[in-house]
């Protein structure tokens, strides 16, 4: 077992990202650090347009440019710099040591190859495979990831197989050659509920033999709660609060994690009204002096409308970026 | 007190058709068998997987999917035997909100003539007080009279359901459909939109058949929840009896799926194996014997009928009386998250106190 006083596997420090043409930029990842070590998965949640999918693509350098741009920061893999390492070598980081996920996996592999193919391509150009060795190591990949009859699946294409099926397939194709990180772009998100908990037991049991380190990117605390070593909450692109999960869970410290944690629906808890964040997230062309979150939090006063908030420590490994943490006088 | 809807042996099969000659060479059976009752002003939730029949049944209630065979009546009336005029009438009394707001709504018509269309052909409102009438199906979902002039790109996720959702409400209906209505939301708007929904209902009386797959939300908003697996139903319950003791093995493994946001509970361990079979060639028997842990000879021979346990129907050969309930907890009001939660609303009434809208 690693522990985190390892170097991580990778870290991201003060990553901007801007999209844009002209005058009309708006940054959709604003000064986004963290860092993910082996063996130990890294959430990150948060709502729609927070800057969490563009985090993602960002590490593999997927964010397109133009519209794109990076903007600062630095994103270390393995103590590789990757946002100057040349193409020819981020391409073959890419389905090697870094494995992808991502949400709907009917359009993330090629409807007119058949499953086998797409993960014998990248066997042959990673692992530089023979035809018949990579065809092997597919199947045994299949299985690996409890596909059934796994000899007569390679030869199926995408669309033959279910939903549940076709995220199992892209796990496989994710583990292929080994990564040393695998990010998931919300795995389970277009899943039902008895295939997403089969599908986030197959990744964890993965990660337990392989050592993986897993970057998870969802908008479910539910699925961080389960799953997740470490939590980083974002808000309009900028992380808000980060900590080890069971800190965040049992000493949620800013108002928007509170907010959030408190609007889920509880299927073991009865509450007779839901609690609401009023508003809703600002649009990202909006110019915002100081906290993102100021225009919807009861707390906020003039300094928080006119100075961002820097993340601060506030307990071991707890950062949280808010002028009124702690909010209540004395820290159980 | 005979119940507003009751729904008896509602079926509807689609014919599968190949070739040149367009033959039948087989049936999907979305929906067979299914029978509930709903009543004035309550919750019947539907849950289960995609492919369960769930928005079949939602359609076919309003006659949007012309159901194969089975009874429906609303306040009394037949709704099958009604002709496209006197159904048209009935859409005042029964009204659906959809999965998704940007494709439900007419991108080119503003939110006044979104409302007032039903309002004037339902002669619910006339054009002297149709302004008046807007204005407070507005009201009732929490937009204002200047969002009126807009059109529904220029909302918010959140706000295009309300407008959803005052669509539906116009007529001022008894029952309304909700099919997945929050589901495509974020989750703090979720929450506010499952709120919304309990506001109307505790205020109009409107009675709710909400269909989703989310067992949380419909734990919160469900007065009864019915569980659907390919096409049938397979348990049907009050909400707290469901959530308590699930007879029904197939339940019993969707709460156990719902991840819980408290990482004290534990990892939640996949209790069901495999995916849900084709609707087309459902397996013999009981349909989830083959998913199923306790699967015996019986259930891969004979399907079960719904029987009643207790309060509970459910359709399962080895269902007994529980003899264990779930424990389910008030909200600790001396959690961090609860104490601070206090303070943020708090310092929001405070907010609206000195600062008056």
């Amino acid at each position: 077992m690693m522990t985190p006083a390892d170097p991580p596997i990778l870290s991201v420090e003060d990553l901007r990202v801007e999209f844009g043409v002209d005058r009309n930029v708006f940054r959709a990842v604003d000064g986004v650090s963290f860092s993910v070590h082996r063996g130990r998965t890294l959430g990150i949640v948060g709502e729609s347009g927070c800057g969490k999918s563009v985090t993602s693509l960002a590490i593999m350098r997927l964010v397109s440019a133009p519209p794109g741009r990076y903007a600062g920061g630095r994103i270390t893999f393995d103590g590789q710099d990757l946002l100057t390492l040349p193409d020819a070598q981020m391409r073959a980081l890419r389905g090697g040591r870094m494995g992808m996920i991502f949400q709907e996996p009917m359009t993330s592999l090629n409807p007119v190859y058949t499953c086998g193919a797409q993960i014998i391509e990248s066997l042959k150009v990673h692992a530089n495979l023979s035809a018949q060795a990579a065809r092997e190591r597919a199947i045994e990949l299949f299985d690996l990831v409890g596909l059934p009859s796994p000899s007569k699946r390679v030869d199926d294409y995408p669309h033959q197989l279910s939903g549940g099926q076709r995220q199992r397939v892209m796990i496989a194709l994710a583990l292929a050659n080994d990564p040393d990180l695998l990010i998931a772009d919300e795995p389970t998100t277009a899943l039902d509920v008895t295939i997403q908990a089969q599908i986030l037991e197959l990744m964890k049991d993965l990660q337990d033999r392989t050592g993986t380190a897993i970057l998870l990117i969802t908008h479910d605390l539910g699925v961080v709660a389960e799953t997740c070593d470490e939590v980083v909450v974002m808000y309009a692109g900028t992380v808000v609060e980060q900590a080890p999960t069971a800190a965040l869970f049992a000493d949620p410290q800013h108002p928007y994690t509170i907010g959030l944690m408190a609007a889920v629906p509880r299927i073991d808890v009865d509450a007779d009204r839901l609690a609401t964040i009023e508003g809703s997230v600002p649009p990202p062309w909006a110019v915002l002096k100081g906290c993102r979150f100021a225009s919807r939090c009861p707390l906020a006063d003039d300094r928080c409308k006119t100075q961002p908030p820097p993340l601060r420590a506030i307990a071991d490994a707890h950062r949280v970026a808010c002028w009124h943490a702690p909010i209540e006088g004395a820290r159980p | 007190m005979s119940a507003l809807l009751e729904v008896e042996g509602l079926t509807k099969h689609f014919p599968v058709r190949r070739g040149l000659l367009r033959r039948v060479v087989g049936t999907v059976q979305a929906v067979t068998d299914v029978s509930f009752t709903v009543n004035a002003g309550e919750t019947l939730a539907i849950v289960g997987e995609s492919g369960c029949g769930k928005s079949t049944t939602g359609r076919a209630l309003l006659r949007l999917i012309e159901p194969t065979s089975g009874t429906m009546r609303l306040d009394g009336t037949d709704l099958m035997t009604l002709s496209r005029a006197d159904l048209r009438q009935m859409r005042k009394r029964m009204q659906i909100i959809f999965q998704d707001p940007y494709g439900s709504l007419n991108p080119r018509m503003t939110v006044r003539e979104v409302l007032s269309e039903p309002l004037l052909l339902h002669g619910v409102a006339t054009q002297a007080n149709l302004q008046a009438k807007v204005a407070e199906v507005l009201g009732l979902c929490g937009l204002s009279s200047f969002h009126a002039e807009r059109y529904p790109h220029e909302f918010s996720g959140g706000q295009r359901q309300r407008v959803g959702i005052a669509r539906a409400l116009a007529t001022r209906p008894r029952l309304i459909v909700c099919d997945e209505p929050v589901s495509a939301l974020d989750v703090s708007v979720q929450a506010q939109i499952v709120n919304l929904l309990q506001d109307i209902q505790k205020q109009l009386g409107v009675a709710y058949v909400f269909i989703s797959h989310d067992l949380a939300v419909v734990r919160h908003i469900a007065t009864r929840v019915a569980v659907m697996y390919l096409g049938r139903m397979v348990e049907e319950a009050p909400s707290a009896e469901l959530f308590a003791a699930p007879l029904h093995p197939y339940t019993r493994s969707l709460i156990a799926a719902a991840p819980r946001p408290d990482p004290s509970a534990g990892r939640v361990h996949a209790s069901v194996e495999g995916d849900l079979p084709s609707a087309m060639n459902p397996p013999t028997g009981c349909a989830f014997h083959p998913r199923c842990p306790l699967a015996v000879d019986r259930c891969r021979a004979e399907r079960p009928e719904l029987r009643t346990i207790g309060d509970t129907r459910v359709a399962c050969h080895l269902a007994e009386p529980a003899t264990m309930r779930a424990q389910t907890r008030p909200l600790d009001a001396n959690t961090p998250l609860a104490r601070r939660l206090a303070v943020l609303a708090a310092a929001r009434t405070r907010n609206k106190e000195t600062t008056p809208a």
